[in-house]
C-alpha cells in the first residue's frame, strides 16, 4: 500500500492548517419537512410500536422509523443506511441519543414500503439490521461504551453484554407493554462513560481485584505522587521495593481500602486490575432523568456481583428478565421502575423479582451511607 | 477469517443487530477490496479486531494498553491513543487510535455527508464506527499514527468538518432533537448548542481545564439527553407563564378519541382513560383540577413535570415564556460517587446572542480553573467549596428555589462582614466584666 498524501506537508504543519471551526451546521442536514416546520409543531402519535407521526402547524406531517443499531457500526452498514434514506427519504436520516436511526417521510404513502424494505434487512447470522421499534412504554436501545472492542479499563465487554440482554428484551424492543418507558444502560467501568447511574436498570462492569504492582517499571512508566494521589480512598502509598536484588521505588496497597475504581491504573498503566475470575458485572436499577411526576433519581445496587460467563452472560440477562417482568406484571401505568420500588418498597422489590440481598447493598461508602439505612420502624414483613 | 472466532461466533444469532456479523462483514469486504481501495492501514484490520476481541472473551480481560501520547497539530484532544498487548498475534490492530469527530446537533445527516465520511474512513482507517460515542461524536475506531494529520486534513479542507473533545478539555456538547422535531422543546437546544461549541473552539480543543467539562442540552424538563445525570452544565427548557389548554382537545381524550401519551400504551389494554386517575392525581403538586369536563390548572403551583403535556399532547402546551434552567455539577462515579445537576440558575432566556447564558458558563469556568484541583471535576469542587460559594461566585442571589429542602443542621459558617461590629474584641474589655 502506497502512502497517499492528503496534502498535509509533515515539514510545514501549520501551511493552510484549518482548525477550530467545529462540527457541521446542523441546519445543512435538515429534512425540507424539518427545516420548514422547525420550532411550530403541534403533537405527535405514535402509531404503531417505533412508528410515530408529528403534525405541524401547517398541517405538514413527518412519519418517524425508528429503527434499533449497534452503535459499533462498519463502514459497510452505514452505506447500507445511506442507500436506504436515498431511497426512501430523499437522503436524509438521523440518529437518536440511543443509539437508534431514524427514517423520515413526508408522506404516510411512503411509510409501508419504507417499513417493508427495513424489516426484510438480516445479516448474514440472521439478525436483523434494522429492526423497527424503540418507542413509548416499553425497551429501547441500550446506551453503552466501549468494553473490550477498544478500552483499556474494562471490566466486562459492552457490545457483547448489549446484544445479550437485547436478544433477550427483543420483544419489549417492539411491544409497548410496559407501566412505563425502561431504560436499560451499560457502562464496561466505573468511569461510566455511558453514564449509567441513572436508569431504570443499569449494567456496570466491576473489577473485585486491587491493582498488581508491577515494581519494575512502575517508578519509570508514572508519575508515583500521581499515582497516590488518584485513590479516592487513600490507600495507595509510597514504598521502596527490591526487585533482583535492586532497591526501586514503587508503591504498596492496602488492600483492605481498595474498592476497585481502578482510577490509579488511569494515572499509571503500572498498576492493572483486570482479572478473569475478579472482574464481572454489578446490577443497578430504578434510576431516572426525566423530572415526569417524581424527580430524577439515581440507579441502586441490586445485584453485587455476577460473573463475565461469555458471550451471553446468561445470570446477567436472567436477573435483566426477572426485574422486567416483576415490574410489568406489578407497577402501575405511567411509574417508572423506580417508582414502583419505592412505592412497594425496597423489601418488596427483592421478593418480587426474585433477587438476593446480601450485605455489598448496603451502603458503606462515606455519608451518604447514613441517609440510606432505614431510620425508621416503618418497614413491610 | 484468519481467526478461529467460536465465541463471539455465537453472538451472531438472535433478533438483535449483530456487531459481529457487521464486522464479519466488512472483514470479507476489505478482503477482496472491489474498489481496488489503497487501504493506508493494514487491509485485515478488522480480522485481528475480531480475533483479540475473541480473545478477551476467553480470557476475561480487555487486550489495549493504555493510551499514549498521540494527536494532531495544535490540537490536545480529539485522538485517544490505543495500543494492543498482543501485537505479534494482531499486527493489524496494533497501533488503533480512536479519533472523535464532532456530530452536527439533533444528529441529523445526509447520505452524501455520511457517505464521504465512509470513503475517508475506508482509505485511511479500520472502516469501524461508534454512530454514536457517549458523549456524542462520530467515533473513528482505529487508524495509525502517521494517518492521524491527513485524516484530519481531509476532515477539514475537503469536508468543513473538526474533530471533537476528549482530555481536560470541554468535551463535544450535545443536544435532543428540540424544536426541529418536538413540540414540548422550550428553546432551540441546536441553536444554542451550536453556538456554545463555535465560541468555546479553543476550550474544546487545548485542555486547560482541570479534568473534563460537559455541556448538554436539553430542550424540555423530560430530558432525553440526559443532561442532568451527565453534563457538568446541564440546560433545561423551561416556562414561566401557563401550559396552554384546549378544552375540547381534553374532551376528546376523556371521550376515548384520542390515545393518552400519544399512543405510548398501546400494547396492553389499560381499560378506558381515566383522567381524574391518570392526570389530576399523578399531578406532582396537586395542581389540576377536573370538574364539569373542564380541565383547571393553577400555574402558579406547577412545578413544569411535563406528566400532563406527556399524556395529553394535543390538549396541552407549554406556555409561551420560555427559557432555561441551569443546573450544574452532574457526573458518573468517579471519583466521589454519582452527583446529580443542582439548580444554579432557575431561569434564563435562550435568545441570540446568548450573553447572559455565556457570562455563566465563564463566570463557571474562572472559579472552577482557579479553585479545583488536578482532576476534579466541577460537581466535587461545589461539594468541597459549598453551592453558595458558587452562587456567590456569579452573583446570583440564593433563594429557596436552589434547595430541596434547607439545611438541618446550625453550623453555619458566617462571614466577619455579615455579623455586626466583626469578629475583633478585645479581651481585656472582656476581663472587666467577666472574672477569669
Amino acid at each position: 500500500m502506497a502512502f497517499i498524501s492528503s496534502g498535509y506537508d509533515p515539514k510545514e504543519p501549520m501551511k493552510n492548517r484549518v482548525t477550530d471551526i467545529g462540527p457541521r451546521k446542523y441546519d445543512e442536514f435538515y429534512p425540507p419537512v424539518i427545516a420548514k416546520n422547525k420550532g411550530k409543531w403541534l403533537y405527535h402519535e405514535i402509531l404503531e410500536p417505533g412508528i410515530l407521526v408529528h403534525v405541524a402547524e401547517s398541517g405538514d406531517e413527518v412519519y418517524t422509523i425508528r429503527c434499533g443499531g449497534a452503535r459499533l457500526m462498519s463502514t459497510s452498514l452505514i452505506r447500507e443506511i445511506c442507500e436506504i434514506a436515498e431511497k426512501h427519504c430523499d437522503g436524509y436520516l438521523r440518529f437518536t441519543t440511543r443509539n437508534n436511526i431514524e427514517f423520515m417521510v413526508d408522506d404516510k404513502g411512503k411509510v409501508d414500503a419504507l417499513k417493508k424494505d427495513l424489516s426484510a434487512r438480516k445479516f448474514a447470522g440472521g439478525s436483523y439490521k434494522f429492526p423497527i421499534g424503540g418507542t413509548g412504554a416499553g425497551i429501547t436501545n441500550i446506551v453503552h461504551t466501549q468494553g473490550w472492542i477498544h478500552c483499556h479499563t474494562p471490566a466486562t465487554d459492552a457490545s457483547g453484554t448489549v446484544k445479550a440482554t437485547m436478544d433477550e428484551v427483543f420483544s419489549d424492543f417492539q411491544n409497548m407493554r410496559l407501566p412505563a418507558p425502561l431504560r436499560i444502560s451499560m457502562a464496561c467501568c466505573l468511569n461510566m462513560c455511558g453514564a449509567v447511574h441513572c436508569s431504570d436498570i443499569a449494567i456496570l462492569g466491576y473489577h473485585r481485584k486491587p491493582p498488581m504492582l508491577d515494581h519494575e517499571w512502575l517508578d519509570k512508566l508514572c508519575e508515583i505522587p500521581l499515582a497516590i494521589a488518584a485513590c479516592p480512598t487513600g490507600a495507595i502509598k509510597p514504598a521502596k521495593i527490591e526487585v533482583k536484588g535492586q532497591e526501586v521505588k514503587s508503591v504498596a496497597v492496602k488492600n483492605e481500602r481498595c474498592m476497585f475504581c481502578g482510577n490509579c491504573y488511569t494515572m499509571c498503566p503500572s498498576m492493572p486490575l483486570s482479572d478473569k475470575e475478579g472482574d464481572g458485572i454489578v446490577l443497578m436499577a430504578g434510576g431516572k432523568v426525566s423530572n415526569r411526576i417524581s424527580m430524577p433519581k439515581f440507579s441502586k445496587v441490586v445485584v453485587g456481583f455476577l460473573p463475565n460467563n461469555t458471550p451471553r452472560w446468561p445470570e446477567m440477562t436472567d436477573a435483566i428478565k426477572k426485574m422486567v417482568e416483576a415490574y410489568a406484571a406489578d407497577a402501575r401505568k405511567y411509574e417508572r421502575l423506580g417508582e414502583w420500588a419505592e412505592r412497594i418498597g425496597w423489601e418488596r422489590f427483592f421478593e418480587k423479582c426474585e433477587l438476593e440481598f446480601t450485605h455489598h447493598l448496603i451502603d458503606d461508602f462515606r455519608d451518604p451511607a447514613y441517609y440510606t439505612w432505614r431510620q425508621s420502624s416503618q418497614f413491610k414483613f | 477469517m484468519k481467526h478461529a472466532t467460536p465465541l463471539i461466533d455465537q453472538l451472531e444469532t438472535g433478533p438483535w443487530p449483530s456487531f459481529v456479523s457487521d464486522m464479519k462483514h466488512q472483514a470479507e469486504k476489505r478482503a477482496k477490496n472491489e474498489e481496488n481501495i489503497e487501504f493506508q492501514i493494514p487491509q485485515d484490520v478488522v480480522e485481528d479486531l475480531l480475533g483479540i476481541l475473541e480473545l478477551s472473551f476467553n480470557d476475561g480481560t480487555t487486550h489495549w494498553k493504555h493510551g499514549g501520547i498521540v494527536g494532531v497539530f495544535g490540537y490536545g484532544g480529539g485522538v485517544i491513543g490505543r495500543y494492543c498487548d498482543q501485537p505479534g498475534n494482531f499486527p493489524g490492530v496494533a497501533h488503533f487510535h480512536t479519533m472523535r469527530v464532532a456530530q452536527p446537533g439533533g444528529k441529523f445527516y445526509t447520505s452524501k455527508y455520511l457517505k464521504e465520511i465512509c470513503d475517508l474512513w475506508d482509505l485511511r482507517g479500520s472502516g469501524i464506527t461508534n454512530m454514536h460515542g457517549s458523549t456524542g461524536d462520530i467515533i473513528f475506531l482505529g487508524t495509525t499514527t502517521p494517518q492521524l494529520e491527513e485524516i484530519f486534513f481531509e476532515l477539514t479542507h475537503n469536508m468543513n468538518q473538526d474533530l471533537g473533545g476528549s482530555g481536560s478539555n470541554l468535551r463535544t456538547p450535545a443536544d435532543c432533537i428540540g424544536q426541529a422535531r418536538c413540540e414540548y422543546a422550550c428553546y432551540d437546544t441546536q441553536a444554542l448548542c451550536y453556538d456554545l461549541t463555535q465560541e468555546y473552539q479553543d476550550e474544546l480543543h487545548r485542555p486547560a481545564f482541570p479534568y473534563k467539562f460537559k455541556f448538554k442540552f436539553d430542550g424540555c424538563p423530560n430530558g432525553c439527553v440526559a443532561s442532568i445525570a451527565r453534563a457538568d452544565m446541564s440546560f433545561i427548557g423551561t416556562w414561566k407563564d401557563d401550559i396552554k389548554v384546549d378544552q375540547e382537545a381534553v374532551a376528546a381524550y376523556v371521550g376515548g378519541e384520542f390515545a393518552p401519551n400519544a399512543g405510548a400504551h398501546s400494547g396492553r389494554d389499560w381499560g378506558a382513560f381515566d383522567i381524574q386517575k391518570e392526570v389530576v392525581a399523578l399531578c406532582p403538586s396537586e395542581c389540576i383540577k377536573y370538574e364539569d369536563g373542564k380541565l383547571a390548572i393553577n400555574n402558579r403551583e406547577c412545578v413544569r413535570c411535563m406528566h400532563c403535556i406527556n399524556v395529553m399532547p394535543r390538549a396541552l402546551r407549554i406556555g409561551d415564556e420560555r427559557g432555561l434552567s441551569i443546573l450544574a455539577g452532574a457526573k458518573a462515579p468517579i471519583l466521589d460517587g454519582a452527583q446529580m445537576g443542582s439548580l444554579v440558575v432557575p431561569f434564563v432566556k435562550a435568545e441570540e446572542p446568548y450573553d447572559e447564558i455565556k457570562e455563566i458558563v465563564e463566570g463557571i469556568w474562572d472559579w472552577w480553573m482557579e479553585e479545583g484541583k488536578n482532576r476534579e471535576r466541577l460537581g466535587e469542587l461545589m461539594k468541597r467549596q459549598g453551592l453558595q460559594k458558587l452562587l456567590e461566585v456569579l452573583n446570583i442571589k440564593p433563594d429557596a428555589r436552589h434547595v430541596q429542602e434547607p439545611r438541618s443542621n446550625p453550623y453555619i459558617f458566617w462571614k466577619e462582614d455579615e455579623v455586626e461590629g466583626g469578629w475583633e474584641r478585645d479581651i481585656d474589655e472582656y476581663r472587666k466584666h467577666h472574672q477569669r
